[in-house]
């Protein structure tokens, strides 16, 4: 009997450590992988030219149009999250806080519209696009991909700031700050942190979604300079040019997908040391 | 100064009051929205033809929907089946065997799986799972492929809804208060067996809670599903066969939407479709959730 108990308990501690370094395996293998066969193809011209004719044919040039459209497009749309964002989670710490079931239900509610997916809120950014007469364009693009991102980045900004002690609130209230010098002064500043990490997050989640700006960015070979030019992404680049039969078209996939890794390993580090950098400094 | 102080909170309390407005109205608005765009699609079929029937002429406006909802529960159910299990044993040994350490390790690597783009995981899907499909599984099993399969969807989306769960379960896993294992323990169970009877059965609406919303998020992936599952409209429940998920529809066909009749309603209809199940599922499970850590 004794003996089955620890055979079992042998195999299941084996099992389930099996199963956590294999994720560790399966990072290595796909960052790796996508290194290998991206850093073949990659070069300088990548990164600094634009496509020139005949690209799509194997012709020179590069992605520097989807990647600058990417960042414009992500910036714009965190600039907009953040606009709409860390008030609204300001909101529910400060002013909802002591309603608790109101500030159960926002949250059930951004929780469920964190979980839709981004094709979704492409199509609807496509609607509401043809609703207000735009095409294709930069805007369209940052404003679905807005759309996708305020969730993100208004959750993950409230986990942070309901862990701040009520005494601060109070203290502030006590010395005759107004509400809103509460919510920004003390509220915001102690929540610093968390909204770099909520910010990044959400920019990693704008520039890797391809679905969102499928339909409302376009693509273009060119970079734009208005918000009503259509925009290329890189997702969107490494989806077209992977779906070319031509083999040297294809290699560029893989630098575009390595490209974009090297930004969102960047920006996950980024988040990671900022926060760090920042609670340091904080007050316990 | 007071005065100017009263202005600025009323001014900051109404930015704050429009910007929570807007992000409560925004599933509103999506549904109507996704509705107006696709009522046109009403007049034309009905509602129980579009989801119940199985032909696909886009040409000649008979839009059934069934292969599409066919083909996305079955790639959602096979990604399930394999990430459920190592998900489940990887929080296991994260929250009660590893040591802190180890864990602090994990935490990143997690966390950039679950950054990286779908594109990412498709270009991977492509390299990788499909030439394997094609040109040793599919063999093996005397079984001519593409390797663009229904299997390659469902491993691709596997991979990709892991850290999702992953990381639902280890915050399930550490609600449950320690103290309860320590009981176990000190009556002389092992430690597998205070996972099993005391942990996995504190935390089972959580693990529960944590599946479901795990496949809410594969029902709705698109780009990575779509570069490997062949996009083929036919229903064939086998793991060799393509398949055509809905995510898929409205992303391949958006170039086409505009020049054929009703197509655009068709795939304003899809996306609802997408929409309603999806918010259902996470309302449901979420509700789960905070009902159980209401309890605690």
């Amino acid at each position: 009997m004794n003996k089955r108990k620890i055979i079992e308990e042998k195999v299941f501690r084996i099992l389930s450590a099996i199963a956590t370094y294999s994720l560790v395996a399966i990072l290595a293998f796909i960052v790796l992988l996508i290194f290998i066969k991206g850093f073949d193809a990659l070069s300088w011209d990548m990164v600094l030219k634009t496509p020139k004719g005949g690209y799509y044919y194997g012709g020179e040039g590069g992605v520097l149009n989807a990647i600058v459209g990417s960042l414009y497009i992500s910036i714009g749309a965190t600039i907009i999250a953040a606009i709409i964002g860390i008030p609204a989670a300001l909101y529910i710490n400060v002013h909802l806080s002591r309603y608790k079931r109101t500030q159960n239900t926002i949250r059930y509610v951004l929780d469920a519209l964190w979980g839709v997916p981004s094709i979704v809120y492409g199509a609807f950014g496509f609607t509401l696009m043809l609703f207000l007469g735009m095409n294709a364009s930069l805007l369209a693009g940052i404003i679905a991909v807005a759309l996708l991102i305020i969730p993100i980045v208004v959750r993950t900004f409230d986990e942070v700031l309901c862990t701040i002690p009520k005494g601060l609130h109070e203290a502030s209230l006590a010395l005759g700050s107004t509400r809103a010098e509460m919510a920004f002064k003390i509220i915001f500043k102690q929540g610093f942190p968390g909204l770099i990490t909520a910010l990044l997050l959400a920019f990693g989640r704008g520039i890797g979604d391809a679905a969102s700006v499928l339909f409302t960015a376009g693509y273009t070979d060119r970079i734009p300079f208005n918000l009503d030019e259509p925009t290329a992404t890189l997702p969107l680049a490494i989806f077209f040019q992977l779906s070319s039969p031509i083999p040297e078209v294809r290699e560029r996939a893989f630098a575009a997908a390595a490209i974009l890794t090297i930004i969102i390993l960047i920006i996950s580090l980024a988040a990671r040391f900022l926060s760090k950098i920042y609670t340091k400094t904080n007050f316990k | 100064m007071l005065y100017k102080r009263i202005v600025i909170d009323k001014v900051s309390n109404a930015w704050m009051m429009l910007s929570i407005a807007i992000i409560l109205l925004l599933p509103v608005i999506i549904g109507a929205g996704l509705y107006i765009k696709a009522s046109p699609l009403f007049d034309v079929q009905s509602l129980g033809r579009l989801l119940g029937s199985t032909t696909w002429l886009p040409n000649e406006m008979e839009f059934g929907f069934l292969p599409f909802v066919l083909g996305s529960l079955y790639v959602t159910l096979i990604s399930f089946l394999l990430a459920a299990p190592v998900c489940l044993l990887s929080a296991i040994f994260l929250t009660q065997f590893s040591s802190k350490r180890f864990m602090r390790f994990m935490y990143p690597v997690i966390d950039i799986l679950a950054g990286l783009p779908s594109v990412i995981y498709g270009v991977w899907g492509i390299i990788v799972i499909v030439p394997f499909i094609s040109d040793s599984a599919a063999p093996f099993f005397g079984i001519k492929s593409s390797g663009y399969t229904i299997l390659a969807g469902g491993i691709v989306l596997a991979v990709m809804c892991i850290p999702y769960i992953l990381n639902m379960l280890i915050e399930v896993f550490n609600t449950i208060p320690i103290g309860l294992k320590e009981a176990s323990l000190s009556l002389g169970a092992t430690y597998w067996e205070s996972v099993k009877h005391i942990v996995l059965k504190k935390g089972f609406p959580g693990i529960i809670s944590a599946f479901g919303l795990g496949i809410a998020k594969a029902f709705g992936e698109t780009m990575a599903v779509m570069m490997v599952v062949g996009n083929m409209v036919q229903i064939k429940f086998h793991l060799f066969e393509a398949a055509y998920p809905l995510p898929a529809l409205i992303a391949n066909n958006y170039g086409e939407m505009l020049s054929i009749p009703m197509y655009d309603s068709a795939l304003m209809f899809a996306a609802l479709l997408l929409f309603v199940i999806i918010l259902l599922i996470n309302l449901v499970f979420r509700y789960f959730i905070y009902r159980t850590k209401k309890n605690e």
